[in-house]
């Protein structure tokens, strides 16, 4: 994740320092909230990305979640009865990815740049651990994206990026209720005739906060005092309930 | 209203999980049963992953065992002597179970061993149920009498042996201690207290009188969904309080509710009613473990 962001900040630098490039003004993003709070009514979020372009161009948006070792299993049949026999673990799995674009990206974005940028979920290369064959793996990689999609972690459909008066730009990035914590990145890619003139990233910090959070490090953290106290509630509820519903 | 649920993970509605822990406390007020075996197939369809169901439901289990025992303590139907004997293999049964319950999940099996277990139990209790509901409603239509129960004898040579007075009997250790065992890794393995086993057994293998037995299966049922509890909030961290107090908060309610419908119908119409939803959740189970399903491949949650 830091050498994704490394790169992508030295692209950005790169492509505002050369000579004739574009200027320093060409391209500002940011997002509505740095911070997602993941609190007790969290069912979801829509975090809203906007920025300014100097001259009129394309925009492409790269939201990628940290990433993470991610384990994928399959399934075969056992004596009549589905179980998982066979497993891959893929490395550096990003654990959220969401594209928006300001129009299709086959039409705006050379497909050189697609694949160098890893753009859309066809462009992501998580490595598999072991050593498989090409088009095994291939499978497996469809299998762990069809996955992600279906949890809503990998958007299915690129979002839209909507300009207005041909500087300003804006979209939202969708995070469903699942989405799991960590620092993520939004970056924002200014194109010009199908190449890649300007970048910018942003963090996006997703975590829990208040009781959930504190719930969540209790129980990982000092699960000993975490397992009696969960015990201890329990007796105390049905005592409570006895003393509530006694019909004596 | 959604609720996020810590340790679970996942967001669901507050007055799904109230009206199930509601539902569940209905049915087992009614029929006089724990409901884990209800509960834990149901928090599994309803998204909770299979791990984080059988821990919460243990620590659930704790607190509807002690809202129960009270009233059986108070009546003098609690046989602590042998309740004790079933809890030390119960200890030890469930502490095993929980030691095969991070292994299995470390293998990727957890989820398949948690569904098979529920086919076969389901469908065996499901089973029994509807043949003992069936088999009353006919001895009542033919005014028979009731069976009379005898005392098993072949264990009575087994060594170590004690004398438990409340339930009047001279019998080996060994043998509730077994049967604590055994019970203890189906609870810790499947969420339950297990008294829907637990109680059958103690009548027929070990012969306790009827009336002491759902108190000293309470009793002990208390301790053993503890130690569970405890065990899987220290080694696998699947124990979600927030989820646990919610289904207890609706189960309380439930259950009186419950008992007041149960005590208004017959009680075997009960039983063959019970055994038909038994039968209908282990179906379910079933189903889904030998259709096809929708994607061969799935993500592996570490927990």
């Amino acid at each position: 994740m830091i050498r994704r962001a490394a790169a992508a900040l030295i692209l950005a630098a790169a492509l505002l320092w050369a000579p004739g490039a574009a200027r320093a003004a060409d391209l500002v993003a940011d997002l509505s909230d740095h911070l997602v709070a993941i609190t007790t009514g969290f069912a979801g979020i829509d975090v809203l990305l906007y920025g300014a372009v100097g001259e009129p161009g394309d925009i492409i948006v790269v939201v990628r979640g940290p990433e993470r070792r991610t384990t994928l299993r399959r399934k075969s049949q056992v004596a009549g009865i589905w179980m998982n026999t066979n497993s891959m673990a893929f490395e550096r799995v990003p654990v959220y990815y969401a594209v928006a674009s300001s129009g299709p990206l086959s039409e705006i974005a050379a497909a050189g740049e697609l694949s160098r940028l890893q753009i859309g979920v066809e462009n992501l290369r998580p490595s598999p651990l072991s050593i498989a064959s090409a088009n095994i793996v291939a499978d497996w990689r469809a299998a762990l994206i069809r996955n992600k999609q279906r949890a809503g972690l990998y958007v299915r459909r690129v979002g839209s990026v909507s300009f207005l008066a041909d500087t300003l730009f804006r979209t939202k990035i969708h995070f469903p209720a699942n989405v799991p914590t960590g620092i993520y990145l939004a970056e924002v890619y200014l194109l010009r005739n199908g190449l890649v003139v300007g970048a910018q990233t942003t963090p996006l910090n997703i975590r829990k906060a208040g009781t959930e959070a504190d719930l969540y490090d209790f129980a990982h953290e000092q699960s000993g005092l975490y397992g009696l106290v969960a015990v201890f509630l329990a007796l105390m509820a049905g005592w409570l309930a006895h003393l509530a519903f006694r019909r004596d | 209203m959604q609720i996020y649920l810590p340790i679970a993970e996942v967001s669901l509605d507050v007055f799904l999980l109230f009206g199930l822990g509601g539902l569940i406390g209905f049915l087992s007020g009614m029929f006089g049963v724990g409901g884990g075996f209800l509960m834990t197939p149901l928090l599994i369809f309803i998204g909770v992953p299979p791990a984080i169901a059988v821990a919460t439901q243990a620590n659930h289990v704790v607190a509807s065992s002690v809202s129960g025992v009270f009233a059986h303590w108070r009546r003098g139907n609690v046989d602590f002597r042998m309740g004790a004997v079933l809890l030390a293999g119960g200890f030890v049964g469930s502490t095993l179970g929980v030691t095969i319950f991070s292994l299995l999940q470390g293998l990727g099996q957890i989820d398949l061993v948690i569904n098979l277990s529920y086919v076969v139990l389901l469908s065996v209790i499901g089973t029994l149920m509807m043949l003992e509901g069936v088999r009353s409603v006919m001895r009542r239509r033919r005014k028979g009498g009731p069976r009379r129960l005898h005392e098993h004898s072949w264990a009575h040579g087994w060594p170590l042996k004690m004398r438990f007075r409340r339930s009047r009997l001279y019998i080996s250790a060994l043998l509730p201690f077994l049967l604590g065992f055994c019970v203890g890794i189906i609870s810790a393995i499947m969420g339950v207290g297990g008294g829907f086993i637990l109680v059958p057994l103690m009548i027929y293998l070990l012969g306790m009188p009827t009336s002491v037995v759902v108190g000293t299966s309470l009793f002990q049922i208390i301790f053993v969904s503890a130690n569970v509890t405890f065990l899987q909030a220290t080694q696998n961290q699947t124990v979600d309080i927030v989820l646990a107090l919610l289904l207890v908060a609706g189960g309380v309610i439930g259950a009186q509710f419950g008992s007041r419908a149960g005590a208004k119908m017959p009680g075997d119409v009960l039983r063959i009613m019970l055994g038909v939803l038994v039968f209908v959740l282990g179906g379910k189970l079933l189903y889904d473990l030998v259709a096809t399903p929708p994607d061969l491949y799935s993500i592996w949650v570490q927990q």
